[in-house]
């Protein structure tokens, strides 16, 4: 699926990733965990051919992302801010990302799920925090891709939502697709993922199943034990 | 690129900026020819105005969209689209939709003046011409300040430095370089000067098209065998396209290479 080696990103000084590695080779659910400022959205950004690396190679499907856009077909990508353009109306925006990415997809069903019928005709400029980002969902979901990435998905999500959006990415399991999750939230993180990949100073530190985890750190709860993860001197 | 392009054209189209636009060179257009009573007179007036007018609201209006199209650019780069298709769509989006206010808002006074029937027909599609390639030209050269500059503050000063250059300082400093430089000879020297502005270059084009080279005595001799002739008509052109193209390339390239 995701074949990353030796990627390297700085921003001036600053460098955010240092020889990272990275196989994603079956489906499931993956969180990329770690503190802030760790790497997790330049991570995702570089798989998305947002962020261009300053060295390493990136492959998804087999095919190396470098001078290729076709492969971004494949992936459903939540950004992380809902930032859309204002003075677009909610149906024309979706109308919008159809029209580009020509596949088919069923965003009826989402707008019903997240009862978003009655913002369809409202200017995105308008909406407040969560109902954008219920409209970030439905974009993300609403195509039939073998891999998506979600960066913070919960942010500003009512419960009854967030039940939803559970449900939606248990089902995309189910449908054997693979989802990278990025949360801070880690009952969250726990209910919905196979695998935690934590990042820690732009490599990777530790990459497992929440069982593993859990043993390697003596925690008996996610939330311990990712905090703990750091601390601990013995590592992969 | 067309898909971005249509999807920027429509949403610009449909902002209440392009209508003040248009509405100003239609009043304008009127208003001229109204108080000329004369074609060719107000083509020497609109000349004044276009040549300092379109390059500023070119700069200013690329250099605003592209600020204000950050979150639309960063949806289109996650989707399946070329990188160079995005800011190529949304840079002729924004040239495309002020060329047209221009052309529009000129073009309607006079047709409905009868510039059909009048022999200032050529001299006013070379007008509208020249209008376009400032826009084409000064809205690239915002687009590439913005691309450079993630400040907003600074590229805005940045834009509003490079039409004031271009509109005034440069021609002060060509001014000050012929009286200080008058004992040799200058012809190639202004000549040269003049290519290198595509202000200038518009201005003095459409000028001595007009036949009022006369005015300008020896010099203007001297600039009349050069843009006078067919061959002077290809040259200026030519620059002015090297004036569109060396900046689309350097956006498209870039680009390439900037995060998101």
């Amino acid at each position: 699926m995701i074949h990353i080696e030796n990627l390297q990103k700085k921003f001036g000084k600053n460098i955010v990733l240092s020889d990272l590695d990275l196989i994603i080779e079956k489906p499931g659910v993956f969180a990329i965990l770690g503190p802030n400022g760790s790497g997790k959205t330049t991570l995702i950004k570089s798989v998305l051919g947002m962020v261009v690396p300053d060295k390493g190679n990136i492959s998804v499907m087999g095919k190396p992302i470098k001078k290729n856009f076709k492969y971004r077909k494949k992936i459903d990508y939540l950004p992380q801010i809902a930032n859309f353009p204002g003075n677009l109306k909610v149906y024309e925006l979706i109308r919008m990302i159809k029209d580009l990415r020509q596949s088919p997809s069923d965003e009826e069903r989402l707008i019903q799920l997240f009862k978003l019928e009655p913002f369809l005709d409202k200017k995105l400029s308008t909406l407040s925090g969560g109902t954008k980002q219920k409209v970030n969902i439905v974009m993300a979901f609403m195509f039939n891709s073998p891999l998506l990435i979600l960066d913070e998905p919960t942010t500003g999500l009512d419960p009854a939502s967030l039940i939803h959006l559970k449900n939606l990415i248990r089902e995309q399991k189910e449908m054997n697709k693979t989802v990278l999750i990025t949360s801070h939230i880690m009952q969250f993180v726990a209910e919905v993922s196979d695998i935690i990949v934590y990042l820690l100073e732009g490599n990777i530190y530790f990459k497992g199943s929440i069982e593993e985890l859990k043993t390697k750190t003596g925690q008996t709860d996610l939330e311990h034990a990712i905090a703990a993860i750091a601390i601990e001197p013995a590592h992969v | 690129m067309f898909k971005i392009l249509k999807y920027s054209f429509y949403d610009l189209i449909r902002s209440r900026w392009s209508y003040v636009y248009f509405l100003f060179y239609l009043l304008l257009g009127f208003v001229l020819l109204f108080l000329n009573n004369d074609v060719s007179k107000a083509i020497i007036t609109l000349m004044n105005v276009i040549i300092i007018l379109v390059p500023l609201i070119s700069t200013i209006f690329g250099i605003m969209y592209f600020y204000n199209s950050k979150e639309f650019t960063e949806l289109l780069l996650a989707q399946p689209v070329k990188r160079s298709s995005i800011f190529l769509g949304q840079y002729l989006g924004v040239a495309g939709s002020l060329t047209l206010s221009l052309v529009l808002g000129l073009g309607i006074p006079f047709v409905l003046y009868g510039l059909f029937k009048s022999d200032a027909i050529f001299d006013f599609s070379l007008l509208l011409v020249t209008g376009a390639f400032l826009t084409l030209i000064f809205t690239v050269l915002a687009f590439n300040i913005a691309l450079s500059n993630e400040n907003k503050i600074k590229g805005f000063g940045y834009a509003v430095l490079l039409w004031l250059f271009m509109a005034v300082i440069y021609d002060g400093l060509f001014l000050m370089s012929l009286i200080i430089f008058k004992q040799y000879p200058l012809d190639s020297f202004s000549l040269g000067a003049t290519i290198f502005n595509p202000i200038d270059l518009s201005r003095t084009l459409i000028l001595l098209k007009l036949d009022i080279s006369a005015l300008l005595g020896y010099t203007g001799a001297v600039f009349k065998k050069f843009f006078g002739t067919d061959q002077g008509l290809f040259v200026s052109i030519f620059m002015l396209i090297f004036w569109t193209v060396l900046p689309i390339w350097r956006l498209v390239f870039v680009s390439r290479k900037k995060d998101f």
